[in-house]
């Protein structure tokens, strides 16, 4: 009884589908470019965050990390070291736990996030303030060549306006975001009220006969679930395939600027199961709501 | 027993289709529901199936106050009920058996118990030999021997034709009053809404008059018209 209803349901969804498909790719694709643009929006944003985060490049800050297993002493030698060299205005240490401190400080609400933590993974650091931007790479390849340095690092204040354009674009993109999603809802709600339509003489008969809502509204949220479902398949297809590609591209052109970083970009690995879980929630809901408006509407016998 | 009890329903225009309608139907009886277009046949028989509410009264079906009854339980409801269209209302695409099966499905049923009871109906009406037949290659009587076919396979209470003989010539009317009037032997209560004159003159069954939404004569046995 439950799988014959099962493949009635699911049967009648498809013939419907395939009957109207052209609507059935308009609505489709209204599902998949709100996803899309969701999603490079998403993708902006959270690179965005990631290269200020990353990078803490600046014009006359430069941070050079300590290795983990080097002496109280050798870090002052090292501190005198640096003062000496040419190009350099000043030395400040930063202890590791001073560095954490103040992470927590910058983090505000979200500083409960490094609570978890077992150990302390921020190095010891000096902050070395240069005389001059345009000397700066010279420094560097000294700062580097001395034992006990970890790595060099640039810090910025450019940070601030990155996070300012990426709060903005975030705020652009709910707009336009929520502007879409009215869109493709009203769409899939056309597309099943034409199904509605084509089998009303149906449907009137099932509520004569005591057909249960099952199986009168079944087949049309069914299909717009499908729809929704296609829609954000599609999405996150074309989405992973391009980000891939830029990703690919960024990272092989400047993997020889960026030696021994992570990365400025967050890999696809690291997004895609929550873009799917997003995606799929919003392209199936898209789908339901759609069929809800069209059902209410028709089904009142 | 079905009751309707001081049963008005005004429609948003304020016009009353139906005004203070009182009867009652015994189970197993034949009852003819007569009266001119917009005499307000169709909206009782509406407001039997729950399809439109009542503005005032309430009607009885069987113990069960069908005003009452939420929407969920409606489908339930109308189980009890079969319903013959005027314009059989087949499904084209599906054969004689499927139309049949297809109203067995959407409610109940195991396969087996369909494949047994479908040949039952269509010896019935008449039609064993076009199961596998579309409605398009019938004639209009016997579309409408295969709706109340599907109508009775549910094994419902009541049945309720709408002008069930509307579309057909007189003899084919014939043999659907003969079928109509079987199944009423067998117990089911069947309530008949029509203008054909010949047919209410010539089964002599009880006979509610409407006019323009008033009953003016309910008579145990009668004809279409008041007549001695």
């Amino acid at each position: 009884m439950n799988l014959k209803k099962t493949k009635y349901i699911f049967l009648q969804a498809f013939k419907s589908m395939w009957r109207n498909r052209m609507m059935g790719l308009a609505s489709i694709g209204s599902v998949t470019a709100v996803l899309l643009i969701l999603g490079f929006v998403l993708l902006i944003v959270l690179n965005i965050n990631n290269v200020a985060l990353v990078t803490k490049e600046s014009f006359d800050e430069v941070a050079v990390y300590l290795n983990e297993d080097i002496s109280e002493e050798q870090i002052n030698e090292l501190g005198e070291d640096f003062k000496q060299i040419d190009g350099v205005l000043s030395v400040a240490y930063q202890s590791k736990d001073y560095a954490l401190d103040k992470m927590k400080e910058d983090w505000g609400e979200d500083a409960y996030l490094l609570d978890g933590l077992q150990q302390n993974p921020l190095p010891n650091t000096y902050v070395v303030q240069l005389k001059d931007v345009a000397n700066s790479e010279n420094v560097i390849d000294e700062l580097e060549n001395y034992e006990g340095v970890e790595e060099v690092k640039f810090y910025e204040d450019a940070v601030n306006s990155l996070i300012a354009i990426a709060d903005f674009i975030k705020k652009m993109g709910t707009g336009i975001i929520a502007v879409l999603l009215l869109i493709s809802i009203f769409i899939i709600s056309n597309t099943i009220k034409i199904t509605v339509m084509n089998r009303k003489k149906e449907i009137e008969l099932m509520q004569y006969i005591g057909a249960t809502n099952g199986y009168v509204r079944g087949p049309f949220m069914i299909e717009g679930i499908l729809l929704g479902t296609i829609g954000s398949v599609a999405a996150i297809i074309i989405l992973m395939l391009a980000y891939n590609n830029v990703f690919d591209y960024l990272t092989a052109r400047y993997v020889a600027l960026l030696s021994g970083m992570s990365g400025y970009m967050v890999g696809v690995d690291m997004i895609l199961s929550d873009l799917t879980i997003i995606f799929f929630t919003i392209g199936i809901g898209i789908g339901i709501l759609g069929s809800l408006f069209s059902l209410k509407k028709f089904l009142s016998i | 027993m079905i009751e309707f009890n001081n049963v008005t329903k005004v429609y948003k225009k304020g016009f009353a289709a139906v005004k203070d309608i009182n009867f009652t139907i015994n189970p197993g009886e034949f009852i003819f529901i007569v009266g001119k277009s917009g005499a307000g046949k169709s909206t009782l028989i509406k407001l039997l199936l729950k399809e439109i509410h009542p503005s005032e009264g309430f009607i009885n079906y069987y113990g069960e106050d069908i005003t009452k009854i939420r929407k969920r339980n409606i489908a339930q409801y109308r189980r009890n009920i079969g319903f013959i269209f005027q314009d059989y209302r087949l499904l084209p695409k599906l054969t004689v058996y499927e139309n049949i099966a297809f109203a067995m499905e959407m409610i109940c049923c195991s396969s087996k118990y369909i494949r047994r009871e479908i040949p039952i109906v269509l010896n019935m009406v008449g039609l064993s030999d076009k199961a596998k037949s579309y409605p398009d290659e019938l004639s209009g009587g016997e579309q409408q021997r295969v709706a109340i076919a599907r109508a009775i396979v549910n094994k419902p209470e009541t049945i309720i034709a709408d002008e069930p003989t509307g579309n057909l010539d007189n003899e084919t009317s014939k043999e659907i009053m003969r079928i109509l009037t079987e199944i009423n032997k067998r117990g089911t209560t069947i309530i008949m809404a029509t203008h054909d004159k010949e047919i209410v003159n010539q089964y002599q069954k009880r006979v509610i008059e409407l006019k323009r939404g008033s009953i003016i004569r309910d008579v145990k046995v009668g004809g279409y018209f008041n007549e001695p």
